[in-house]
């Protein structure tokens, strides 16, 4: 099968056309030379099946970052039949130089000026025809967020994948030392084929920025966003949750006790009790996770948070971080794991490893079902949004304080350079693509590990046959037992202690095997924690939730990522440590105080 | 400006103020930087503008062409540029 790769700088739009030429389609590959994974999808070019890679976004050939030591070990050992290479037709003329690096490589490619749309509306013009001619490669316009210019450029693709695949250069690293000319050649291609006027426009990024930006306000502006999205996401999700958990409860009254009720009572149990139960409590999320990915998608497609890096970074300084590490922090509160990922952008290891570390005390999607179940159980209607705000303080407090207590063991003087885009926003079809996204990924960690999860749970708080079920008899209760001199002192059930142990694998259990040891789901199962829990114990929990370690797929890209095991146990270890420690000064100042 | 008359002086991009702008002279930073500016289009001779710097002695952001960049004022103590 013929392969095209997608190459570009950083924020081109190559994921944008990616996802345009693959419908959304795409699949995690491995590839020989890398570590990492890159996405790919298949598609039907002319008449042939073609498999499509997107590649990191890269600066130029030379970076000493991962990302484009990974772009240039995969070209040099899996030279694609057609590279398209994406630039950003509003900054032409510094996108050029990556081109003519390129070029001397001799791959088959296409070029795509991106962001027509955009350039048009700052004024530039190009002449894609001229370009082509004094370059000798297929050059053309187009948009792949509004797909003006996408056929045609996806015909130029297909005649271009006829031609053979070249051989990559011996000396990949001797071809690129030409540089010099690079600048004079840039000059002599933009000369005749772009203009840019002199000044840009003063558009909508440059009033926006007045405000959002301003030296005072800017940072109180931030909060207050980050603020009204998370009551958004609890005022608009909660009820949706509540609603989907009223559905499955009259399903499972409805049509699935029925139709199990032939079977004998302990795999009844098991299917009902356990799989049925626990799988709705979990997917009843479902809304609240679409949700909050689709304002997640908006803020960080609008291009704000890039703003936030500008408007932190001089107290992420002073925690050994950067603008960056922050903006991770944040993209950490959507998953830990691509948040983790993208530290890669970091050349220095310090930087990365002390970012890495800190990460994971974002408070992800999944902790955020947990906090937004146990929170409307045990708060009034009135207080469980701000409960539920005052655990993404907690979350920033523990990533500061970690911070701040290890950065001496990663000094770094990394230096900080970033692009800041125009603001952007997304379109409903990007929204919707999106959001279905997210629903395919959590129906593959559901199948994953969800449903293993409860089964797992009910086998424990039901076995050996002769306990009472979720009794103290039962494994769980024997090691709930065995836990509980640990856990007692932060307030925190046998009951509480098990969804804590399978909140290890993944968060989005924890309620699941809650609905299971309770043998109870939605409304009935918030009654019970009710009934059982005090504010105070519940809060506890949730911090220990919050702090304690973070899922298995994200301790599997620390260890990746770090290539480092004794890094790996050292956050996995200081977790627990901290999760500890605050629940135990919370839940015995409380009490002490009188609550 | 003739050839004969000198060039004027040169400072760093950090010391220019909000709305200030100049010609990019030279830049001073270590291989790995130098190549990540030059790709963001730093290059000499390009006018560059100052277009705000962050509170607290946080980064600048400065314009060259149709990219707005942020740096930190140690990075832009590195670039030299010259006021017209
Ligand atoms: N106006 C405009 N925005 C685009 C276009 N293509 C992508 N974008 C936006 O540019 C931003 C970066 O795109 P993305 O695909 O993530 O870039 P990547 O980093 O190269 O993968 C996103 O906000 C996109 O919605 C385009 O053709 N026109």
């Amino acid at each position: 099968m013929k392969r095209i790769a997608l190459l570009g700088m950083p924020n081109t739009g190559k994921s944008t056309l990616f996802n345009r030429m693959t419908g959304g389609a795409a699949r995690v590959g491995n590839w020989p030379g890398i570590t990492v994974e890159l996405l790919t999808g298949k598609i039907l070019l002319g008449a042939n099946m073609v498999e499509i890679i997107d590649l990191p976004g890269i600066y130029d050939l030379h970076g000493f970052s991962e990302d484009e030591q990974v772009v240039r070990h995969f070209l040099h050992d899996n030279v694609p039949d057609l590279a398209l290479i994406v630039l950003n037709a509003t900054q032409i003329e510094r996108q050029l130089s990556l081109l003519l690096q390129l070029k001397q490589l001799n791959l088959n490619m296409v070029v795509l000026l991106n962001m027509a749309d955009e350039a048009k509306k700052f004024g530039i013009t190009i002449d894609s025809a001229k370009m082509s001619e004094s370059l000798g490669i297929p050059i053309f316009q187009m948009s792949a967020k509004y797909g003006t210019g996408y056929p045609e450029a996806l015909h130029a693709a297909t005649r271009a994948l006829r031609y053979p695949t070249p051989r990559m250069a011996e000396q990949l690293r001797a071809q690129l030392e030409q540089d010099d000319h690079i600048e004079s050649e840039m000059a002599r291609v933009l000369q005749h084929s772009v203009q840019v006027p002199a000044r840009m426009p003063d558009n909508l990024t440059t009033r926006l920025d007045q405000l959002m930006l301003h030296p005072w306000l800017g940072l109180p502006i931030f909060f207050g966003i980050m603020y009204l999205l998370f009551q958004g996401i609890f005022l608009f999700g909660q009820p949706l949750q509540a609603g989907v958990n009223t559905a499955f409860g009259w399903l499972r009254e409805a049509a699935v006790a029925p139709l199990f009720s032939g079977l004998p009572p302990t795999l009844q149990g098991l299917l009902l009790d356990g799989v049925y139960n626990g799988v709705a409590t979990v997917a009843a999320f479902v809304p609240i996770i679409v949700l909050f990915f689709l304002f997640m998608a908006i803020v960080e497609d609008t291009g704000y948070l890039s703003r936030a890096a500008f408007l932190m970074d001089a107290l992420m300084a002073k925690m050994g971080l950067d603008g960056r590490s922050f903006v991770m922090l944040l993209m950490g509160f959507g998953c830990n794991v691509p948040a983790l990922m993208g530290t890669r952008v970091m050349r220095s290891r310090s930087l990365r490893m002390l970012s890495m570390l800190v990460i994971p005390f974002s408070l992800c999607s999944a902790r955020l079902q947990v906090f937004v179940f146990v929170s409307a159980a045990l708060f009034s209607p009135q207080a469980a949004p701000l409960a539920l705000f005052s655990l993404y303080l907690f979350s920033f407090a523990a990533a500061i304080v970690t911070a701040l207590l290890f950065k001496g063991q990663f000094p770094n003087n990394e230096p900080f350079v970033l692009e800041l885009p125009p603001y952007r926003f997304p379109t409903g079809r990007q929204m919707v693509m999106r959001g279905w996204h997210e629903v395919t990924h959590f129906l593959r960690r559901a199948t994953q590990f969800i449903v293993a999860g409860v089964v797992l749970v009910w086998l424990l708080t039901h076995l050996p046959a002769s306990a009472t079920p979720a009794g103290s008899d039962t494994f769980a209760g024997i090691i709930g037992g065995w836990l509980h001199p640990l856990f007692a002192p932060i307030g925190i059930t046998p009951e509480l202690t098990i969804a804590l142990i399978f909140g290890f694998v993944a968060k989005e259990i924890v309620i699941g095997s809650l609905a299971v040891i309770y043998g109870l789901s939605g409304e009935a199962l918030s009654g019970a924690l009710a009934q059982q829990l005090d504010w105070v114990q519940a809060y506890s929990f949730m911090l220990f939730t919050l702090i304690y370690t973070p899922c298995l797929s994200a301790i599997a890209t620390l260890r990746s990522e770090s290539r480092n095991m004794g890094f790996t146990l050292f956050a996995i270890g200081w977790s627990l440590v901290l999760a500890w420690a605050v629940s135990f000064t919370f839940y015995q100042g409380a009490r002490w105080l009188g609550y | 400006m003739s050839a004969a008359e000198p060039l004027p002086p040169t400072v760093t991009l950090a010391s220019l103020h909000p709305g200030d702008a100049a010609t990019l002279a030279a830049i001073h930073t270590d291989d790995a930087l130098y190549q990540r500016l030059l790709a963001l289009g730093f290059r000499s001779g390009k006018l560059v503008q100052v277009i705000r710097r962050a509170s607290f002695g946080g980064p600048l952001q400065v314009r060259i062409g149709t990219t707005d960049i942020l740096l930190r004022r140690a990075e832009a103590e590195k670039i030299t540029v010259q006021q017209p």
